[in-house]
Protein backbone atom coordinates (compact mmCIF):
# COMPACT_ATOMS: atom_id res chain seq x y z
CA UNK A 1 0.00 0.00 0.00
CA UNK A 2 2.22 2.28 0.69
CA UNK A 3 5.71 3.06 -1.36
CA UNK A 4 8.46 1.86 0.21
CA UNK A 5 12.57 1.40 -0.09
CA UNK A 6 14.22 5.02 -1.39
CA UNK A 7 14.51 6.29 -5.08
CA UNK A 8 17.22 5.29 -6.76
CA UNK A 9 18.87 8.62 -7.42
CA UNK A 10 19.04 9.61 -4.01
CA UNK A 11 21.94 7.60 -2.69
CA UNK A 12 24.63 8.61 -5.30
CA UNK A 13 23.75 11.46 -6.72
CA UNK A 14 21.56 13.51 -3.81
CA UNK A 15 22.63 13.48 -0.09
CA UNK A 16 19.03 12.67 1.65
CA UNK A 17 17.61 15.57 3.49
CA UNK A 18 18.06 15.35 7.08
CA UNK A 19 14.65 14.93 8.62
CA UNK A 20 13.87 11.92 5.87
CA UNK A 21 15.69 9.50 7.88
CA UNK A 22 13.73 9.59 11.16
CA UNK A 23 9.97 9.91 9.61
CA UNK A 24 11.15 6.80 6.57
CA UNK A 25 11.56 4.78 10.14
CA UNK A 26 8.65 6.40 11.80
CA UNK A 27 6.31 5.61 8.68
CA UNK A 28 7.68 2.10 8.27
CA UNK A 29 7.25 1.31 11.82
CA UNK A 30 3.56 3.00 12.70
CA UNK A 31 2.93 0.71 8.63
CA UNK A 32 4.40 -2.67 10.21
CA UNK A 33 2.59 -1.95 13.38
CA UNK A 34 -1.17 -1.46 11.89
CA UNK A 35 -0.76 -4.24 10.15
CA UNK A 36 0.56 -6.65 13.02
CA UNK A 37 -2.25 -5.06 15.20
CA UNK A 38 -4.86 -6.22 12.49
CA UNK A 39 -3.27 -9.62 12.24
CA UNK A 40 -3.32 -10.32 15.81
CA UNK A 41 -7.11 -9.22 15.67
CA UNK A 42 -7.34 -11.68 12.76
CA UNK A 43 -6.05 -14.60 14.65
CA UNK A 44 -8.09 -13.94 18.16
CA UNK A 45 -11.20 -13.87 15.98
CA UNK A 46 -10.93 -16.77 13.91
CA UNK A 47 -9.72 -18.76 17.01
CA UNK A 48 -13.04 -17.77 18.64
CA UNK A 49 -14.96 -18.61 15.51
CA UNK A 50 -13.63 -21.94 14.66
CA UNK A 51 -14.79 -24.07 17.89
CA UNK A 52 -18.33 -22.74 17.46
CA UNK A 53 -18.44 -23.34 13.65
CA UNK A 54 -17.24 -27.03 14.83
CA UNK A 55 -19.89 -27.36 17.33
CA UNK A 56 -22.71 -26.52 14.82
CA UNK A 57 -24.83 -29.01 13.79
CA UNK A 58 -26.46 -27.54 11.41
CA UNK A 59 -24.85 -26.02 8.05
CA UNK A 60 -23.37 -22.59 8.26
CA UNK A 61 -24.27 -21.97 5.05
CA UNK A 62 -27.80 -22.96 4.88
CA UNK A 63 -29.38 -23.46 8.05
CA UNK A 64 -32.57 -20.76 8.80
CA UNK A 65 -32.44 -20.49 12.47
CA UNK A 66 -29.88 -19.35 14.52
CA UNK A 67 -29.67 -21.39 18.12
CA UNK A 68 -26.07 -20.77 18.68
CA UNK A 69 -26.52 -20.89 22.65
CA UNK A 70 -28.44 -24.40 22.53
CA UNK A 71 -26.72 -27.37 23.94
CA UNK A 72 -27.14 -28.73 20.46
CA UNK A 73 -25.62 -25.30 18.56
CA UNK A 74 -27.99 -24.64 15.19
CA UNK A 75 -27.39 -21.94 12.96
CA UNK A 76 -26.47 -20.42 9.36
CA UNK A 77 -25.43 -17.51 7.75
CA UNK A 78 -27.53 -17.70 5.13
CA UNK A 79 -30.41 -15.43 5.98
CA UNK A 80 -28.30 -12.98 7.45
CA UNK A 81 -26.28 -12.75 4.80
CA UNK A 82 -28.73 -12.05 2.33
CA UNK A 83 -30.67 -9.60 4.42
CA UNK A 84 -27.50 -7.59 4.71
CA UNK A 85 -26.99 -7.63 0.99
CA UNK A 86 -30.30 -6.98 0.43
CA UNK A 87 -31.02 -4.07 2.84
CA UNK A 88 -27.93 -2.13 1.89
CA UNK A 89 -27.89 -2.35 -1.77
CA UNK A 90 -31.57 -1.43 -1.72
CA UNK A 91 -30.53 1.44 0.65
CA UNK A 92 -27.65 2.49 -2.15
CA UNK A 93 -30.10 2.40 -5.11
CA UNK A 94 -32.57 4.55 -2.84
CA UNK A 95 -30.02 6.99 -1.75
CA UNK A 96 -27.20 7.34 -4.35
CA UNK A 97 -29.10 8.93 -7.22
CA UNK A 98 -30.60 11.38 -4.64
CA UNK A 99 -27.16 12.11 -3.20
CA UNK A 100 -26.11 12.97 -7.24
CA UNK A 101 -28.71 14.71 -7.32
CA UNK A 102 -27.87 16.94 -4.67
CA UNK A 103 -24.36 16.85 -5.06
CA UNK A 104 -25.04 18.18 -8.51
CA UNK A 105 -27.78 20.87 -7.58
CA UNK A 106 -25.25 22.54 -4.64
CA UNK A 107 -21.95 22.03 -6.60
CA UNK A 108 -23.57 23.97 -10.25
CA UNK A 109 -27.05 24.62 -9.67
CA UNK A 110 -27.61 26.51 -6.31
CA UNK A 111 -26.47 29.82 -6.47
CA UNK A 112 -23.30 30.94 -4.18
CA UNK A 113 -24.60 31.56 -0.41
CA UNK A 114 -27.70 28.92 -0.92
CA UNK A 115 -24.52 25.96 -2.07
CA UNK A 116 -22.58 26.86 1.24
CA UNK A 117 -25.43 26.81 3.20
CA UNK A 118 -26.75 23.09 2.03
CA UNK A 119 -22.90 22.33 1.96
CA UNK A 120 -22.44 22.35 5.23
CA UNK A 121 -26.02 20.98 5.96
CA UNK A 122 -25.18 18.46 4.33
CA UNK A 123 -21.77 17.58 6.18
CA UNK A 124 -23.73 18.40 9.57
CA UNK A 125 -26.29 15.78 8.68
CA UNK A 126 -23.32 12.98 7.70
CA UNK A 127 -21.66 13.48 11.16
CA UNK A 128 -25.43 12.61 13.13
CA UNK A 129 -24.93 9.19 14.96
CA UNK A 130 -27.00 6.23 13.55
CA UNK A 131 -28.56 5.99 16.63
CA UNK A 132 -30.90 9.08 16.41
CA UNK A 133 -31.89 7.87 12.18
CA UNK A 134 -32.40 4.70 13.96
CA UNK A 135 -34.93 6.15 16.61
CA UNK A 136 -36.37 8.52 14.07
CA UNK A 137 -37.15 5.21 11.72
CA UNK A 138 -39.04 3.44 14.31
CA UNK A 139 -40.77 6.23 15.76
CA UNK A 140 -41.72 8.20 12.38
CA UNK A 141 -40.82 6.52 9.65
CA UNK A 142 -42.33 2.54 10.64
CA UNK A 143 -46.10 4.04 11.11
CA UNK A 144 -45.66 6.59 8.07
CA UNK A 145 -44.64 4.23 5.74
CA UNK A 146 -47.41 1.85 6.49
CA UNK A 147 -49.82 3.51 3.79
CA UNK A 148 -47.03 3.80 1.43
CA UNK A 149 -46.24 0.34 1.57
CA UNK A 150 -49.92 -1.09 1.23
CA UNK A 151 -50.38 1.26 -1.82
CA UNK A 152 -47.10 -0.43 -3.57
CA UNK A 153 -48.34 -4.07 -2.28
CA UNK A 154 -52.12 -3.02 -3.24
CA UNK A 155 -50.93 -1.42 -7.31
CA UNK A 156 -47.15 -2.78 -7.67
CA UNK A 157 -48.19 -6.47 -6.15
CA UNK A 158 -47.75 -8.40 -9.58
CA UNK A 159 -43.97 -6.93 -9.57
CA UNK A 160 -41.96 -9.76 -7.22
CA UNK A 161 -40.46 -7.52 -4.38
CA UNK A 162 -43.82 -5.61 -3.76
CA UNK A 163 -45.63 -8.71 -3.29
CA UNK A 164 -46.76 -11.07 -0.10
CA UNK A 165 -50.32 -11.47 1.61
CA UNK A 166 -49.04 -9.39 4.42
CA UNK A 167 -48.03 -5.71 4.44
CA UNK A 168 -45.95 -4.53 7.78
CA UNK A 169 -44.56 -1.27 9.02
CA UNK A 170 -41.04 -2.99 10.12
CA UNK A 171 -40.08 -4.48 6.77
CA UNK A 172 -37.17 -4.26 4.69
CA UNK A 173 -38.18 -1.15 3.24
CA UNK A 174 -38.34 0.69 5.75
CA UNK A 175 -35.13 -0.47 7.37
CA UNK A 176 -33.64 0.28 3.81
CA UNK A 177 -35.03 3.73 3.49
CA UNK A 178 -33.84 4.19 7.12
CA UNK A 179 -30.26 2.94 6.04
CA UNK A 180 -30.60 5.04 2.97
CA UNK A 181 -31.43 8.40 4.71
CA UNK A 182 -28.53 7.58 6.84
CA UNK A 183 -25.74 7.04 3.81
CA UNK A 184 -27.20 9.80 1.58
CA UNK A 185 -25.53 12.27 3.50
CA UNK A 186 -21.90 11.11 3.15
CA UNK A 187 -22.25 10.15 -0.57
CA UNK A 188 -23.36 13.42 -1.10
CA UNK A 189 -21.06 15.10 0.75
CA UNK A 190 -17.83 13.48 -1.08
CA UNK A 191 -19.98 13.46 -4.40
CA UNK A 192 -20.55 16.94 -4.18
CA UNK A 193 -16.71 17.35 -3.26
CA UNK A 194 -15.86 16.01 -6.34
CA UNK A 195 -17.90 17.53 -9.10
CA UNK A 196 -16.54 20.74 -7.33
CA UNK A 197 -13.37 19.88 -8.90
CA UNK A 198 -14.46 18.85 -12.35
CA UNK A 199 -11.71 20.91 -14.46
CA UNK A 200 -13.21 23.92 -15.52
CA UNK A 201 -11.44 23.82 -18.88
CA UNK A 202 -13.54 20.57 -19.95
CA UNK A 203 -16.67 22.67 -18.52
CA UNK A 204 -16.08 26.04 -20.98
CA UNK A 205 -15.59 23.53 -23.71
CA UNK A 206 -18.93 21.45 -23.42
CA UNK A 207 -20.75 25.23 -22.86
CA UNK A 208 -18.72 26.64 -25.94
CA UNK A 209 -20.16 23.74 -28.01
CA UNK A 210 -23.53 24.96 -27.37
CA UNK A 211 -24.27 22.38 -24.49
CA UNK A 212 -27.20 23.43 -22.17
CA UNK A 213 -26.16 23.29 -18.36
CA UNK A 214 -27.13 19.45 -17.74
CA UNK A 215 -25.88 18.38 -20.86
CA UNK A 216 -22.35 20.10 -19.71
CA UNK A 217 -23.00 18.36 -16.65
CA UNK A 218 -23.02 15.05 -18.45
CA UNK A 219 -20.16 16.12 -21.19
CA UNK A 220 -17.87 17.50 -18.13
CA UNK A 221 -18.62 16.51 -14.70
CA UNK A 222 -20.04 13.25 -14.47
CA UNK A 223 -17.23 11.46 -16.45
CA UNK A 224 -14.99 13.10 -14.19
CA UNK A 225 -16.87 12.40 -11.40
CA UNK A 226 -17.35 8.80 -11.85
CA UNK A 227 -14.60 7.42 -9.89
CA UNK A 228 -15.17 9.32 -6.89
CA UNK A 229 -18.95 8.71 -6.69
CA UNK A 230 -18.35 5.14 -7.37
CA UNK A 231 -16.06 5.32 -4.00
CA UNK A 232 -18.18 7.33 -2.07
CA UNK A 233 -21.07 5.09 -2.85
CA UNK A 234 -19.17 1.91 -1.73
CA UNK A 235 -18.21 4.25 1.26
CA UNK A 236 -21.76 4.26 1.80
CA UNK A 237 -22.18 0.83 1.00
CA UNK A 238 -19.98 -0.52 4.13
CA UNK A 239 -21.69 1.86 6.36
CA UNK A 240 -24.87 0.55 5.40
CA UNK A 241 -23.37 -3.30 5.37
CA UNK A 242 -21.98 -2.62 8.54
CA UNK A 243 -24.69 -0.58 10.27
CA UNK A 244 -25.84 -2.07 13.76
CA UNK A 245 -28.24 0.26 15.99
CA UNK A 246 -30.39 1.57 13.09
CA UNK A 247 -31.42 -1.64 11.72
CA UNK A 248 -31.18 -3.77 14.92
CA UNK A 249 -34.51 -1.04 16.07
CA UNK A 250 -36.30 -1.98 12.62
CA UNK A 251 -35.58 -5.33 11.52
CA UNK A 252 -38.48 -7.68 13.08
CA UNK A 253 -34.92 -10.23 13.49
CA UNK A 254 -36.68 -12.90 11.07
CA UNK A 255 -34.43 -15.80 9.79
CA UNK A 256 -36.25 -16.29 6.49
CA UNK A 257 -34.46 -15.50 2.78
CA UNK A 258 -37.57 -13.95 0.82
CA UNK A 259 -37.37 -10.61 -1.88
CA UNK A 260 -41.22 -9.36 -0.33
CA UNK A 261 -39.59 -6.11 0.98
CA UNK A 262 -42.71 -4.82 2.54
CA UNK A 263 -43.48 -8.39 4.52
CA UNK A 264 -42.44 -8.78 7.94
CA UNK A 265 -38.79 -10.23 6.59
CA UNK A 266 -35.14 -8.54 7.56
CA UNK A 267 -32.40 -9.22 9.40
CA UNK A 268 -28.95 -8.20 9.11
CA UNK A 269 -25.37 -9.91 10.31
CA UNK A 270 -24.94 -6.85 12.12
CA UNK A 271 -28.24 -6.64 13.85
CA UNK A 272 -28.38 -10.20 14.66
CA UNK A 273 -24.74 -9.77 16.78
CA UNK A 274 -26.34 -6.66 18.53
CA UNK A 275 -29.41 -8.45 19.19
CA UNK A 276 -27.09 -11.22 20.48
CA UNK A 277 -24.26 -10.63 21.36
CA UNK A 278 -25.51 -9.68 25.42
CA UNK A 279 -27.13 -13.05 26.65
CA UNK A 280 -24.86 -15.09 24.44
CA UNK A 281 -22.74 -17.98 26.23
CA UNK A 282 -19.47 -19.09 24.79
CA UNK A 283 -20.65 -20.89 21.60
CA UNK A 284 -23.04 -18.37 20.85
CA UNK A 285 -20.65 -15.53 20.84
CA UNK A 286 -18.18 -17.85 18.87
CA UNK A 287 -21.15 -18.29 16.49
CA UNK A 288 -21.69 -14.45 16.05
CA UNK A 289 -18.21 -13.84 15.82
CA UNK A 290 -18.03 -16.08 12.22
CA UNK A 291 -21.13 -14.27 11.07
CA UNK A 292 -18.71 -11.26 11.92
CA UNK A 293 -16.25 -12.57 9.51
CA UNK A 294 -18.69 -13.34 7.03
CA UNK A 295 -19.53 -9.25 7.29
CA UNK A 296 -16.23 -8.39 6.76
CA UNK A 297 -15.67 -10.88 3.50
CA UNK A 298 -18.70 -9.42 2.02
CA UNK A 299 -17.63 -5.97 2.46
CA UNK A 300 -14.05 -6.66 1.28
CA UNK A 301 -15.49 -8.55 -2.04
CA UNK A 302 -17.62 -5.44 -2.36
CA UNK A 303 -14.78 -2.83 -2.21
CA UNK A 304 -12.86 -5.27 -4.45
CA UNK A 305 -15.58 -4.96 -7.25
CA UNK A 306 -15.84 -1.27 -6.92
CA UNK A 307 -12.27 -0.92 -7.69
CA UNK A 308 -11.90 -3.07 -10.26
CA UNK A 309 -15.03 -0.94 -11.48
CA UNK A 310 -12.93 2.57 -11.12
CA UNK A 311 -9.64 1.09 -13.24
CA UNK A 312 -11.79 -0.74 -15.74
CA UNK A 313 -11.44 2.99 -17.22
CA UNK A 314 -8.11 3.68 -16.23
CA UNK A 315 -7.24 4.65 -19.80
CA UNK A 316 -10.11 7.49 -19.91
CA UNK A 317 -8.98 8.44 -16.15
CA UNK A 318 -5.55 9.91 -17.46
CA UNK A 319 -7.00 13.76 -17.89
CA UNK A 320 -5.47 16.05 -20.84
CA UNK A 321 -2.51 18.22 -19.66
CA UNK B 1 -21.68 29.49 -43.27
CA UNK B 2 -20.03 32.50 -42.67
CA UNK B 3 -21.26 36.01 -41.35
CA UNK B 4 -20.25 39.46 -40.26
CA UNK B 5 -20.30 40.68 -36.78
CA UNK B 6 -21.01 44.28 -35.48
CA UNK B 7 -19.80 45.09 -32.22
CA UNK B 8 -21.23 48.69 -30.38
CA UNK B 9 -20.09 49.90 -27.50
CA UNK B 10 -19.72 46.61 -25.39
CA UNK B 11 -18.03 46.95 -21.96
CA UNK B 12 -17.80 43.92 -19.84
CA UNK B 13 -17.36 43.35 -15.95
CA UNK B 14 -16.26 41.35 -13.41
CA UNK B 15 -18.34 41.08 -10.43
CA UNK B 16 -19.06 45.22 -10.64
CA UNK B 17 -15.20 46.13 -12.25
CA UNK B 18 -14.89 46.74 -15.42
CA UNK B 19 -12.41 44.70 -17.40
CA UNK B 20 -12.75 46.34 -21.28
CA UNK B 21 -14.55 49.37 -22.30
CA UNK B 22 -16.10 51.07 -25.41
CA UNK B 23 -15.46 48.19 -27.53
CA UNK B 24 -16.45 48.82 -31.25
CA UNK B 25 -15.39 47.44 -34.17
CA UNK B 26 -16.98 45.07 -37.57
CA UNK B 27 -15.41 41.46 -37.70
CA UNK B 28 -15.71 40.44 -41.15
CA UNK B 29 -16.91 37.63 -42.82
CA UNK B 30 -14.72 35.16 -44.35
CA UNK B 31 -11.65 36.77 -42.57
CA UNK B 32 -9.40 36.25 -39.89
CA UNK B 33 -9.35 38.96 -37.41
CA UNK B 34 -6.40 39.09 -35.06
CA UNK B 35 -6.57 40.58 -31.34
CA UNK B 36 -3.29 41.70 -29.92
CA UNK B 37 -2.20 43.65 -27.12
CA UNK B 38 -0.52 43.70 -23.52
CA UNK B 39 -1.60 40.77 -21.04
CA UNK B 40 -4.37 41.99 -18.96
CA UNK B 41 -5.65 44.41 -21.81
CA UNK B 42 -8.61 42.60 -22.26
CA UNK B 43 -8.29 40.42 -25.41
CA UNK B 44 -9.77 37.20 -23.81
CA UNK B 45 -12.43 38.91 -21.83
CA UNK B 46 -13.99 40.60 -25.30
CA UNK B 47 -13.59 37.36 -27.33
CA UNK B 48 -15.24 35.46 -24.85
CA UNK B 49 -18.35 38.22 -24.97
CA UNK B 50 -18.68 37.70 -28.58
CA UNK B 51 -20.24 34.03 -27.92
CA UNK B 52 -21.76 34.54 -24.41
CA UNK B 53 -19.15 32.97 -22.65
CA UNK B 54 -18.51 35.93 -20.49
CA UNK B 55 -21.69 35.42 -18.17
CA UNK B 56 -20.65 31.65 -17.59
CA UNK B 57 -18.41 33.11 -14.74
CA UNK B 58 -19.87 34.33 -11.66
CA UNK B 59 -21.00 37.69 -11.62
CA UNK B 60 -20.08 38.92 -14.93
CA UNK B 61 -21.58 41.13 -16.83
CA UNK B 62 -21.74 42.59 -20.20
CA UNK B 63 -23.20 45.89 -21.52
CA UNK B 64 -23.61 47.36 -25.51
CA UNK B 65 -24.63 45.94 -28.64
CA UNK B 66 -23.00 42.52 -31.02
CA UNK B 67 -25.12 41.52 -33.88
CA UNK B 68 -24.05 38.74 -36.55
CA UNK B 69 -25.51 39.88 -39.26
CA UNK B 70 -29.71 40.92 -38.47
CA UNK B 71 -29.62 38.86 -35.50
CA UNK B 72 -28.94 40.83 -31.76
CA UNK B 73 -26.86 38.39 -29.46
CA UNK B 74 -27.74 40.17 -26.53
CA UNK B 75 -31.26 40.37 -27.88
CA UNK B 76 -34.13 39.52 -24.73
CA UNK B 77 -35.21 36.15 -26.05
CA UNK B 78 -32.14 35.01 -27.68
CA UNK B 79 -30.80 31.63 -25.91
CA UNK B 80 -27.07 31.99 -24.99
CA UNK B 81 -26.77 28.14 -25.80
CA UNK B 82 -27.95 28.48 -29.45
CA UNK B 83 -25.70 31.53 -29.73
CA UNK B 84 -22.52 29.13 -28.70
CA UNK B 85 -23.84 26.41 -30.85
CA UNK B 86 -23.19 29.52 -34.03
CA UNK B 87 -20.06 30.94 -32.74
CA UNK B 88 -17.60 28.34 -31.71
CA UNK B 89 -14.56 28.97 -29.60
CA UNK B 90 -10.79 27.02 -29.17
CA UNK B 91 -9.56 27.32 -25.99
CA UNK B 92 -5.59 28.74 -25.23
CA UNK B 93 -4.93 25.15 -23.43
CA UNK B 94 -6.14 22.05 -25.54
CA UNK B 95 -9.40 20.81 -23.46
CA UNK B 96 -10.53 17.53 -25.16
CA UNK B 97 -13.13 15.57 -22.86
CA UNK B 98 -10.30 13.64 -21.14
CA UNK B 99 -12.83 10.61 -20.87
CA UNK B 100 -14.42 10.21 -25.01
CA UNK B 101 -12.38 8.62 -27.27
CA UNK B 102 -11.51 11.08 -30.25
CA UNK B 103 -13.98 10.15 -32.44
CA UNK B 104 -16.85 11.30 -29.71
CA UNK B 105 -15.10 13.96 -28.78
CA UNK B 106 -15.50 15.37 -32.39
CA UNK B 107 -18.99 14.38 -32.28
CA UNK B 108 -19.64 15.35 -29.05
CA UNK B 109 -21.20 18.89 -29.90
CA UNK B 110 -23.27 16.97 -32.91
CA UNK B 111 -24.77 14.83 -30.53
CA UNK B 112 -26.26 17.81 -28.54
CA UNK B 113 -28.63 19.09 -31.53
CA UNK B 114 -29.43 16.34 -33.42
CA UNK B 115 -30.07 13.07 -33.94
CA UNK B 116 -27.49 11.62 -36.35
CA UNK B 117 -27.55 8.65 -37.73
CA UNK B 118 -23.93 6.42 -37.33
CA UNK B 119 -23.01 6.90 -40.83
CA UNK B 120 -24.28 10.62 -41.37
CA UNK B 121 -21.65 10.96 -37.93
CA UNK B 122 -18.87 8.69 -39.25
CA UNK B 123 -19.08 11.14 -42.60
CA UNK B 124 -19.23 14.39 -40.90
CA UNK B 125 -16.21 13.36 -38.24
CA UNK B 126 -14.11 12.15 -41.02
CA UNK B 127 -14.64 15.18 -42.94
CA UNK B 128 -14.36 17.71 -39.24
CA UNK B 129 -11.26 15.77 -38.67
CA UNK B 130 -9.63 16.03 -42.39
CA UNK B 131 -10.55 19.47 -41.97
CA UNK B 132 -8.33 20.03 -38.88
CA UNK B 133 -5.71 18.46 -40.59
CA UNK B 134 -5.74 15.59 -37.87
CA UNK B 135 -7.07 12.87 -39.94
CA UNK B 136 -4.05 11.18 -40.97
CA UNK B 137 -2.72 10.87 -37.95
CA UNK B 138 -5.98 9.62 -36.11
CA UNK B 139 -8.12 7.26 -38.41
CA UNK B 140 -6.35 4.01 -37.40
CA UNK B 141 -7.26 5.34 -33.53
CA UNK B 142 -10.39 6.87 -33.56
CA UNK B 143 -11.85 4.67 -30.54
CA UNK B 144 -8.48 5.95 -28.36
CA UNK B 145 -9.07 8.30 -26.04
CA UNK B 146 -8.41 12.26 -27.17
CA UNK B 147 -6.20 12.24 -24.26
CA UNK B 148 -3.62 10.09 -25.71
CA UNK B 149 -2.49 12.50 -28.03
CA UNK B 150 0.01 14.78 -28.55
CA UNK B 151 -0.51 18.55 -27.37
CA UNK B 152 -0.32 20.43 -31.04
CA UNK B 153 -2.45 17.21 -32.20
CA UNK B 154 -5.11 17.60 -28.87
CA UNK B 155 -5.45 21.33 -29.96
CA UNK B 156 -6.26 20.58 -33.50
CA UNK B 157 -8.68 17.89 -32.34
CA UNK B 158 -10.31 20.67 -30.03
CA UNK B 159 -10.52 22.47 -33.80
CA UNK B 160 -12.27 19.65 -35.63
CA UNK B 161 -14.72 19.04 -32.62
CA UNK B 162 -15.91 23.56 -32.66
CA UNK B 163 -16.07 22.68 -36.95
CA UNK B 164 -18.01 19.65 -36.53
CA UNK B 165 -21.23 21.57 -35.66
CA UNK B 166 -20.46 24.29 -38.31
CA UNK B 167 -20.71 27.03 -36.43
CA UNK B 168 -20.74 30.72 -38.26
CA UNK B 169 -17.34 32.49 -36.75
CA UNK B 170 -14.65 30.15 -35.08
CA UNK B 171 -13.21 32.22 -31.84
CA UNK B 172 -9.95 31.12 -31.02
CA UNK B 173 -7.67 32.33 -27.78
CA UNK B 174 -4.40 31.68 -28.23
CA UNK B 175 -4.44 29.01 -30.04
CA UNK B 176 -0.55 28.17 -30.45
CA UNK B 177 0.84 29.40 -27.11
CA UNK B 178 1.13 25.62 -25.47
CA UNK B 179 2.44 24.29 -28.55
CA UNK B 180 5.94 23.98 -30.10
CA UNK B 181 6.69 25.30 -33.55
CA UNK B 182 5.63 22.25 -35.92
CA UNK B 183 2.31 22.56 -34.53
CA UNK B 184 2.06 25.98 -34.45
CA UNK B 185 2.28 25.66 -38.03
CA UNK B 186 0.11 23.25 -38.64
CA UNK B 187 -2.16 25.33 -36.99
CA UNK B 188 -1.56 28.76 -39.03
CA UNK B 189 -2.21 26.67 -41.44
CA UNK B 190 -5.31 25.41 -40.76
CA UNK B 191 -6.54 28.63 -40.35
CA UNK B 192 -5.36 29.79 -43.63
CA UNK B 193 -7.65 27.29 -44.83
CA UNK B 194 -10.68 27.43 -42.94
CA UNK B 195 -11.48 31.32 -43.39
CA UNK B 196 -12.77 30.27 -46.45
CA UNK B 197 -15.26 28.74 -44.60
CA UNK B 198 -15.91 30.67 -41.11
CA UNK B 199 -15.21 33.89 -39.92
CA UNK B 200 -12.29 33.45 -38.07
CA UNK B 201 -11.01 35.61 -34.71
CA UNK B 202 -7.91 34.77 -33.42
CA UNK B 203 -6.36 36.30 -30.23
CA UNK B 204 -2.76 35.81 -30.03
CA UNK B 205 0.76 37.15 -28.32
CA UNK B 206 3.08 36.30 -31.62
CA UNK B 207 3.23 39.34 -33.42
CA UNK B 208 4.89 37.26 -36.36
CA UNK B 209 1.32 35.34 -36.01
CA UNK B 210 -0.66 37.75 -36.36
CA UNK B 211 0.94 39.37 -39.53
CA UNK B 212 1.03 35.75 -41.08
CA UNK B 213 -2.31 34.67 -40.60
CA UNK B 214 -4.53 37.44 -40.14
CA UNK B 215 -6.33 39.93 -42.64
CA UNK B 216 -7.28 42.53 -39.60
CA UNK B 217 -5.48 43.06 -36.41
CA UNK B 218 -7.66 45.22 -33.91
CA UNK B 219 -4.86 46.37 -31.06
CA UNK B 220 -5.67 46.74 -27.53
CA UNK B 221 -4.78 48.53 -24.75
CA UNK B 222 -5.44 49.66 -21.06
CA UNK B 223 -3.92 53.17 -19.91
CA UNK B 224 -2.49 51.60 -16.73
CA UNK B 225 -3.26 48.70 -14.32
CA UNK B 226 -6.77 48.24 -12.60
CA UNK B 227 -8.14 50.32 -15.96
CA UNK B 228 -10.39 48.84 -18.58
CA UNK B 229 -9.37 47.59 -21.40
CA UNK B 230 -9.77 49.62 -24.93
CA UNK B 231 -9.54 49.21 -28.29
CA UNK B 232 -7.13 51.48 -29.74
CA UNK B 233 -6.71 51.15 -33.41
CA UNK B 234 -8.08 48.11 -35.92
CA UNK B 235 -7.09 47.73 -39.73
CA UNK B 236 -5.84 46.03 -42.17
CA UNK B 237 -2.83 43.81 -41.11
CA UNK B 238 -0.43 45.00 -43.56
CA UNK B 239 -1.33 48.88 -42.33
CA UNK B 240 -1.00 47.87 -38.67
CA UNK B 241 2.31 46.62 -39.50
CA UNK B 242 3.52 49.01 -41.63
CA UNK B 243 1.99 52.68 -40.81
CA UNK B 244 -0.14 52.16 -37.75
CA UNK B 245 -1.58 55.64 -37.35
CA UNK B 246 -1.71 55.63 -33.50
CA UNK B 247 1.80 55.76 -31.39
CA UNK B 248 0.91 53.17 -28.50
CA UNK B 249 0.16 50.73 -31.89
CA UNK B 250 3.72 51.13 -33.21
CA UNK B 251 5.65 50.96 -29.64
CA UNK B 252 3.81 47.95 -29.34
CA UNK B 253 4.21 45.74 -32.30
CA UNK B 254 7.99 47.61 -32.37
CA UNK B 255 8.47 45.82 -28.86
CA UNK B 256 8.77 49.01 -27.26
CA UNK B 257 6.62 47.77 -24.69
CA UNK B 258 4.11 45.02 -23.49
N1 LIG C 1 -12.43 35.23 -14.12
C1 LIG C 1 -12.06 36.50 -13.85
N2 LIG C 1 -12.49 37.09 -12.71
C2 LIG C 1 -12.14 38.35 -12.42
N3 LIG C 1 -11.35 39.11 -13.20
C3 LIG C 1 -10.89 38.58 -14.35
C4 LIG C 1 -11.22 37.25 -14.74
N4 LIG C 1 -10.62 36.98 -15.91
C5 LIG C 1 -9.95 38.11 -16.24
N5 LIG C 1 -10.11 39.08 -15.32
C6 LIG C 1 -9.53 40.42 -15.36
O1 LIG C 1 -9.97 41.07 -16.53
C7 LIG C 1 -8.90 41.80 -17.13
C8 LIG C 1 -8.73 41.34 -18.55
O2 LIG C 1 -8.31 40.00 -18.57
P1 LIG C 1 -8.19 39.14 -19.89
O3 LIG C 1 -7.98 37.73 -19.49
O4 LIG C 1 -9.32 39.42 -20.77
O5 LIG C 1 -6.86 39.73 -20.53
P2 LIG C 1 -6.06 39.22 -21.80
O6 LIG C 1 -5.87 40.39 -22.68
O7 LIG C 1 -6.70 38.03 -22.38
O8 LIG C 1 -4.68 38.83 -21.15
P3 LIG C 1 -3.67 37.68 -21.62
O9 LIG C 1 -2.99 38.21 -22.81
O10 LIG C 1 -2.73 37.57 -20.47
O11 LIG C 1 -4.47 36.46 -21.85
C9 LIG C 1 -7.68 41.56 -16.26
O12 LIG C 1 -7.53 42.67 -15.42
C10 LIG C 1 -8.04 40.34 -15.45
O13 LIG C 1 -7.44 40.40 -14.18
MG1 LIG D 1 -6.20 35.93 -22.56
Amino acid sequence: MREGGSAPLSRSAFRRSRGDGPFRYASTGAGILLLVIMAAIAVFLIARAIPALQANTASFLTELTWNANASEPKFGIGALAFGTVLSSFLALIIATPIAIGVALFISHYAPRRLASFLGYIIDLLAAVPSVVYGLWGIIFLVPFMRGPSQFLNDYFGWIPIFGGDQVVGRSMLVGSLVLAIMILPIIAAISREVFLQAPKMQEEAALALGATRWEMIRMAVLPFGRPGVISAAMLGLGRAMGETIAVALIFPATFTISYEILSANGNSIAANIANGFGEANDIGRGALIASGLVLFVITLLVNMAARWVISRRKEYARVAA
Amino acid sequence: MAKQIEVTDVDAYYSGHKAIEGISMTIDARAVTAFIGPSGCGKSTFLRTLNRMHEVIPGATVTGKIRMEEQDLYGADVDPVSVRRTIGMVFQRPNPFPTMSIYDNVAAGLRLNHRYSKSELDGIVEESLKGANLWNEVKDRLPKPGSGLSGGQQQRLCIARAIAVRPQVLLMDEPCSALDPISTLAIEDLIAKLKQEFTIVIVTHNMQQAARVSDKTAFFNLAAQGQPGKLIEMDDTTKIFTSPSQKATEDYITGRFG
